[in-house]
Order: C-alpha cells, then structure tokens, then sequence
C-alpha cells in the first residue's frame, strides 16, 4: 500500500507517512511543470472524473491539469449539468458515472460529507475537493506543501488561521493535517465565526489579530463569504475587515520571516490588503503552483494503490 | 372464546401486581387473574393455553407518540404497517401524530384514521390532532371537534409552537377539553439549518447545530405559560438534561406539567453521527452523556413520565441522502423494550417501572382506559422475556421502513406474544 | 547461492574502458553529457563523468533521470516504486547523451529512459553504457558500451552493488528467490 487510506475524503485519516509521502511525491512532480512538455505518460489509458456539485473554477482546473499531466482522461461534470437538477439522487448519479469505469472519482459537494456517502457505495477511489464546512484535503496538503519548501521541516511550526473559522473547510483540514505534522495551530476571528468549545480540537482561540500574529511562522487567511453578513454572523464587511482585515499594520508585531497564505480567492481590501498579498512575504501564487503537484501526487498513490490489487 | 396465560410473571402497575399469576381472558377481557394453579380446571376447559413460563406478562405497550404517515406518506409506513410493527414491539395501543398530509386538523382525516384502524384491526390507535390549522401556526384548530371525533391530545409534533401568544390560547383553550398540548420544544431561530446537536461533533463534521438551549427555551417559555393559563403541558421527547431540571421544578411548584423520552435520547450520543450515518439524525438531535446520565436521573425520580417512541419511519430514498437533507428520525417501536430494559440492566430502574411507563403512566395521562389488567378491562397483554438475547436486524421489521441506527445491536428482551382485546396480534415465529 | 561475476577492480577498469570508448566514439567530450537512471545507473554516471573528466580536463554535463512515470508496468501493480525527482538542468538540444544504466536485460527500462528523454528535449543522440548485458532482450535496443556481456539464464537475478548505495563494489548473480 502506498497510502493507508483507499480514498481521499479527510486530512483527520491520514497518518504522518500518508501526510510525508503525498509532500515527498509532490515534490518530484514539481519538475514536471517546469518542463517544455509538460506532460508523463504514467496514467495514460486511466479516467478521471471530476463531479462537481459547487461552482469552482481553481480548484477544478487544479484536478484537471494534474490529471492531463499525467496524461489522463479528464473529463468534469459540474452541477448544473449533472442530472442533480432533475432530482436524481446523489448515489444514482455516482453509480450512474461508475458503471463507465473511471479510476477516481474528484467529488466536490456543498453538504459536509457527501464524499463519505458516495465512498460507502463506489468502488473507485474518490477525492473530496471540498464538502460543505468539513475537509477540503488537497488544500490543506498544497498549503503544507508550500510551507514546507520554505521552512524546510514543518514539525514545531506554528501557524494562526484568520477569518470565518466555523464554515470554513480549508481551516479543518489544515488543522487536522498540520497537527498529524507536529505544528501548532491558533484561530482568530469574530466569536460568531468561531464554533464553541473549538479548543476542544486542540488549538488555542483567540480575537485579536495583531496579538495572534505576534510569534508564529505562517499566517493563513481564509476567504470571507459576503452571505455571512446576511446571516447574521457579521454586522458588515467593513466592520469585519477593521478588525481582521490582514495589513502591514496588523502584521506590525509578527516576525520578518512570516509567510502568508490564502486558499483563494481573495477579497482584496476584506481579508487582506493588496500590499501584504503581493508582498514578497506572500505565497499565495506558489499555493497554485503547489496544488497541481499536489493533485498529481494524488493521483498517482492512489492510482498505484489501486493497481496493488489485479483481477 | 377463552385464553390462558399460565405460568407466567405478571407485572401490571396499575393494580400493584408483581408475581407469579395465570390470567384468564374471555370475550376479549379479561376475567380472572388468580395465582398460579388456583383456576380450577371446569373453568378453563377448552381454552387456549399460552405457557409463558419463564416470561412477563403485562399490559399491552402503549406508545403516545408515533407516526404512522397515513395519510400521504405512504411510502414510509401505513397504519397497517405500523400497527404491525406496533404489536411486534409489544405495543397494543398507540397515539398517531397529525403531521400526516392532509393534516389532522379536522374531523374529517381524524374519522379517517379511525376508520383505517378499524379496517387493519390490530392495535388500537388514537389520533392526536393538531394544535393548529395546517399545523401552520397560524390559527388554532377547532379543538373540540377533534376530541369529540376521538382525539385525545393536540400537538403540531414535528414543528413547534413558535407564536408565544397563540401557544397560550392553545393551552388556555384546550382546559375546556381537558386533553393536553404536546408541544415539540425548539426555538427555530437557533435551529435554522441545523442537523443534529451543536457541539464537538457537528463542528468537526462541518454540520450546522442544533444547541441544547433551543429545546431549554421552549420548555421554560411553556412552563411559564403553563403557569398562567392552567391547561395540560405535555413535552414531547425530551432530550436535553436542562430541559429535565426545568419539568422537574415545574413539577415541585405543582404545574400540570408532564413529558416523555424516546429510547434512542437515553441510548445514543452525538456520537453516532460521525460517519455521517443519517440513521443518527434525529429532531430533537441526539445529544451528549452528560444529557443521558440527566435523563436517567429524571426517569429515576419520576420527572420522566413515560417512555415513547417516535416512531418515524422513513423511506431509504429519504435517509440514503447527504446528512443535510436526510429526513429526521427512525423507526421506534420494535426497539422499545429491549432498549428500556437497558435502564433496568443499569440499575436506573426496575423492571416494574419499565413497564410502568411503557403502561399504566401513558395511559394516566391520556385518560385512556388501558394499559391495566385490571378484571373486566380489554385483554390487551404483552409477553416477553426479558432475558432473551437477540441481534437487531432492521430488515427483519415489520414497519414499512428500516431506518434503525441499532443493527447489529446485541439486546436483552424479546416480545413473544401480543394480544389486543385478546385476540393474538402479534406472536414470535420462533416461539 | 550466488557467484561473483566482477569484483571491485574489474569494475573500475571497465568503466575506464568505457570512458576511453565514449571519448573515442565522439571525438572527445565536447557536446556530450552523462544522463544517470535511477538508482544504479547513477553512481555509474557519477564516476564515467569524474573519469572522462580527468581524462580531457574539462566538465561535462551530468542529469538523473527517474523512469517511474514512464514504466509500462506500472499499470499491472507489478511494482509500486517510490517517485524521486528527475534532475536535468541542462538543455539537451545539439547533444550527445550518454544513458547509464547498471543491467541491460529486457530492454524496457531503456525503452522508459529514452522516452522520457525526449519529453525534455531533442539530443543530437542517445548512446546506451550499461556495466553488464545479460541479454533477454525484448525491444530492439542495443549496448553501445558494455562493461562485461554475460548471458545468463532467465531465471537467474544479477546484481550490481556499487561503493555509492551498497558500501562495496560487485556484480553478482543468483538464483531468483521465488
């Protein structure tokens, strides 16, 4: 077995070798996206199905290139035009798009633990591109990847989350897979956007953000939601923005060193201001980067997992 | 027509009973209940013999809240369906919510239900009708209608009362009729989108929570209603242990005050939603351990009035789906007895009050005429063994539905016979 | 059982050997460069390069290739290697390069090296050093320098263990453990 795990669905379940070979695996596809052809033949023959139930347009391509890459079929099927719309069951439809065979299923879906479901009834290995406020574990393993081949070693790191904690399915699965690596993780936002009792995970909580930043080594901004204004959780954006908004001023007490990451896209001016994103602090283009290789790695354990079984 | 029940041990709370007796049902009541050996032999010469050696016998199981989707849902269980399942489970009499489609507002779809009960002829059934119109909250149903076409309680179960003003004309209307409101506690406002309890589960999952304190709300915002209107208070599935500490102080101060738990709030954690496994979505939301071990305190002292089910049988197309949109709840009835006896494995409390609740104290509180072996009453009676070990098999029930968070649960306490107006409904096949 | 079939120093003259050969065959070392295949053909690489080197007193280029992405075996689960990097930091266009590997058997790896070679460019050529050619070849692919030729059984596994990964240099052949 390459990977301890058949499908992809959360950082919670993989182990430290898994987190370690998928980083180390990626590593060597960074190469390939150098290259003038940018393409291996090593998954040649093998489809790939990218079913996607929530608009998405990074994190889809990401898959889809990582597959093309690796000279796969890719082919997407976005929600709107998938038979969801007509009432067809979730299950229905997967069984539907496996009785043609694909070798992965790449499922993003807005209710947490859709993936899950889909795994108790396909055979084919699935990746969770996102379920609604649960995982979204090739994010959380690209952002690792892209810390480490600044830092080096990621064990003792220490990292603050910042925004809308408790929707926010990148900051669970970073969460789960930076601790699995030995670093620390604190949060930072509105209480409205922090779940209760979020200790309980084992990372610190707090609300300010210029005191949050003070001692850690990476910074990761989460996207703000506009509809979270209309929900209640947020008296407005600017409001929010005064307090939370990542600047220079509000990075005034953190180290020199620090890196700033955002899953994207970005608010500019909501979550982040323009000088810190493009500040040379900031490595939100090397997280795309980083998520091809990723996606490829992906594939590719999962794919050599797969074929550890013939007949 | 007569039937013998010997050998067994009869445990009927109503009439402090508690020992080794043979009853005698003729006619469909019940005649004699004399100790073991003392009827003479002219008397029961050709009767039916049951030897229920070795087994309780009891008053038939009266569950005061189930769903049995007649009319309009069909597809998830009928009154036929679910009056089996009913007597598998032991249970002989059972009060059917109104949140059917169309809704038992009226004495058309109350007469209805009667009518299809009557058809099936298994248990008895008695309709529960709305509080209010369309079950809408809007206006009150006509509630002396629905009594007077056999209704013998009012509640909007499965959505709350959220209009406090209209919730204390209810309680203050229905005094006329003296039957009680059932009311479903949870304050929609903080339950908005919510799937199963708020806490360190729903937050690692990413599912929207339902907090404690909406179901807290409710049941102080009633019982300070319940305080000035007078009326009958009957909270409906209690799940959270706030929630138990606020009856039983109502309780003290002498309010007309009742409730009731479902076996999966006294059995089952937040827990059991990981996995996502929607058999463990339920409204009121399965909460915490510290909530059990309330609840069990208040099944203890008598806070807890009676256990029921609610039975919400679902369709596989209704509970195979995403956790967000899985239908709330899971099939009752056939899991009741085992899972009640649980607290008396757990020392909570004894066989006598198992039963008791399950009995005597539903029907005290619904004015109904059961749940007693009292001479000359209808012979409903149930008889298990409450040492019988089994595995539940959901594929095995006899509702329409199987939705069960319990398979492959290994329980004591198998029902072997049920008897409605002494006609055998139910008996176990391998009995 | 296993058997010696080249001991340390019949190592080192072969790669001296095949040194001389790949000066004489191009001439000298302008525009060549050593391409290594993991994990073997490496070390070998390593030391054709420190050995042409010193003979012409200049450098050459030297790059290490990874076949896994390129097997045709890796399809049917036979093996589930682990990925390593591929490291070619030199433009491949108007050169000669010089595959190294430590056996030629079916040919297939070749096959993978050479493809995957022109995925990062167009060499004027590709020459094949290998330390032996066992032989069982199933593509048509041939040794242009060859440490040692030694026809063996199907059956029979050989070996190489060099000082850079084994801790000692030889060539053994044993009988495959089933």
């Amino acid at each position: 077995m390459l990977l301890s795990t058949k499908n992809i669905l959360s950082t919670k379940e993989l182990t430290k070798q898994d987190i370690q070979q998928i980083l180390d695996t990626a590593d060597s596809f960074k190469e390939i996206s150098t290259r003038a052809i940018k393409k291996v033949p090593t998954l040649r023959g093998k489809t790939i199905i990218n079913l996607f139930f929530e608009p998405s347009t990074r994190t889809r391509t990401s898959f889809e290139i990582a597959g093309k890459r690796m000279s796969a079929d890719v082919i997407n099927i976005s929600g709107s035009t998938s038979s969801s719309v007509k009432g067809e069951n979730l299950i229905d439809t997967a069984r539907n798009l496996e009785a043609m065979n694909p070798d992965i299923l790449v499922v993003r879906h807005h209710c947490s633990g859709a993936p899950a479901l889909l795994s108790q009834f396909i055979d084919s290995p699935i990746i969770n591109a996102g379920d609604g406020s649960h995982e979204h574990p090739s994010q959380a393993l690209l952002d690792l990847l892209t810390i480490r081949s600044h830092k080096g070693d990621l064990a003792g790191l220490k990292v603050v989350i910042v925004g809308d904690i408790s929707h926010s399915r990148v900051a669970r699965s970073n969460i789960r897979a930076m601790q699995t690596m030995g670093m620390k993780v604190r949060v930072v936002g509105p209480p409205p956007l922090i779940p209760p009792d979020f200790e309980s995970l084992g990372v610190e909580v707090s609300h300010n953000l210029r005191e949050a930043v003070r001692d850690v080594d990476v910074v990761m901004v989460l996207r703000i939601q506009m509809e979270r204004q209309n929900q209640g959780l947020l008296s407005s954006l600017r409001e929010y923005s005064n307090y939370f908004c990542l600047t220079s001023e509000s990075l005034a007490k953190a180290r020199d060193d620090v890196l700033i990451i955002h899953p994207g896209p970005v608010n500019r001016g909501v979550e982040i201001s323009l000088d810190v994103m493009e500040s040379p602090r900031s490595l939100i283009l090397n997280q795309v980067t980083s998520g091809v290789s990723i996606r490829m790695a992906l594939f590719y354990l999962l794919l050599g997992e797969n074929n550890a079984n013939p007949n | 027509m007569q039937t013998l029940i010997k050998n067994g041990w009869v445990i009927d709370p109503a009439n402090m009973i508690d020992g080794s007796f043979d009853i005698l049902i003729s006619d469909g009541k019940i005649e004699a209940v004399v100790p073991h050996g003392k009827i003479s032999a002219s008397k029961i010469k050709g009767a039916e013999v049951i030897n229920a050696k070795g087994c309780v016998v009891a008053p038939g199981f009266c569950d005061m809240h189930v769903h049995f989707r007649e009319p309009g849902h069909e597809y998830k269980e009928t009154i036929e369906t679910g009056s089996a399942s009913a007597a598998a489970g032991g249970f002989s009499s059972v009060a059917v919510m109104p949140n059917t489609s169309p809704v038992n507002d009226n004495r058309s779809v109350t007469e209805l239900i009667l009518s299809q009960a009557k058809k099936t002829g298994l248990v008895n059934i008695y309709p529960i009708g709305a509080i209010t119109k369309g079950l809408k909250g809007e206006t009150l149903s006509d509630m002396g209608e629905l009594k007077e076409s056999g209704c013998i309680g009012y509640s909007d179960d499965g959505k709350p009362v959220m209009d406090s003003e209209l919730m204390r004309r209810a309680l203050e209307y229905s005094r006329m009729f003296d039957l009680p409101c059932i009311q479903h506690s949870e304050i929609l406002d903080l339950t908005r989108g919510g799937c199963m309890n708020e806490g360190v589960v729903s937050t690692e999952l990413g599912l929207k929570g339902m907090p404690v304190e909406a179901e807290d709300i409710m049941v102080f915002r009633d019982i300070c209603l319940l305080r000035k209107t007078g009326g009958r208070l009957h909270v409906a599935h209690i799940s959270s242990g706030g929630a138990v500490d606020l009856v039983r102080q109502a309780k003290a101060k002498g309010l007309p005050v009742t409730c009731e738990v479902a076996p999966h709030h006294f059995t089952l954690t937040e827990e059991a939603c990981r996995n996502y496994d929607t058999n463990a979505k339920m409204s009121p939301p399965l909460r915490t351990n510290e909530d059990i071990d309330m609840i069990k305190e208040g099944i203890r002292d008598g806070t807890i009035d009676i256990i029921a089910t609610d039975h919400a049988p679902h369709d596989l197309a209704d509970k195979q789906v995403e956790f967000d949109n899985a239908c709330f709840g899971i099939v009752g009835l056939e899991t009741a007895l085992p899972l009640t006896l649980k607290l008396v494995d757990e020392k909570v409390i004894t066989l006598q009050k198992a039963v008791d609740l399950l009995t005597h104290q539903p029907c005290r509180i619904f004015n109904l005429d059961k749940g007693t072996l009292g001479i000359g009453k209808d012979a409903d009676v149930v008889i298990f063994n409450p040492n019988t070990k089994f595995t539940i098999e959901p594929e095995k029930f006899k509702s329409r539905s199987k939705n069960s968070p319990y398979k492959g649960w290994q329980v004591r306490g198998k029902v072997l016979h049920t008897l409605v107006a002494g006609r055998s409904v139910y008996s176990d096949q391998n009995e | 059982m296993s058997s010696t079939l080249l001991n340390a120093k019949d190592i080192s003259r072969a790669i001296n050997r095949i040194s001389h050969e790949i000066l004489e065959r191009n001439n000298g070392a302008e525009g060549i460069a050593l391409v290594g295949i993991r994990t073997r053909g490496v070390a070998l690489s390593h030391r054709l390069k420190e050995k042409i080197e010193s003979i012409e007193n200049l450098t050459i280029d030297h790059g290490i290739l990874d076949i896994t992405l390129y097997r045709d075996d890796l399809a049917e689960g036979i093996q589930k290697p682990e990925l390593r990097k591929t490291e070619i930091s030199f433009a491949l266009e108007n050169k000669h390069i010089i595959l190294c590997d430590d056996v030629l058997f079916t040919g297939r790896t070749i096959r993978a090296a050479i493809d995957a070679l022109m995925d990062f460019g167009r060499p004027s050529s590709v020459q094949l050093a290998v330390l032996i050619d066992r032989g069982h070849r199933e593509l048509p692919i041939r040794p242009d320098y060859v440490g040692k030729n030694f026809p063996t059984a199907k059956s029979k596994r050989v070996q190489v263990l060099l000082d850079e990964e084994d801790g000692e240099d030889k060539v053994i052949i044993q009988e495959q453990s089933k």
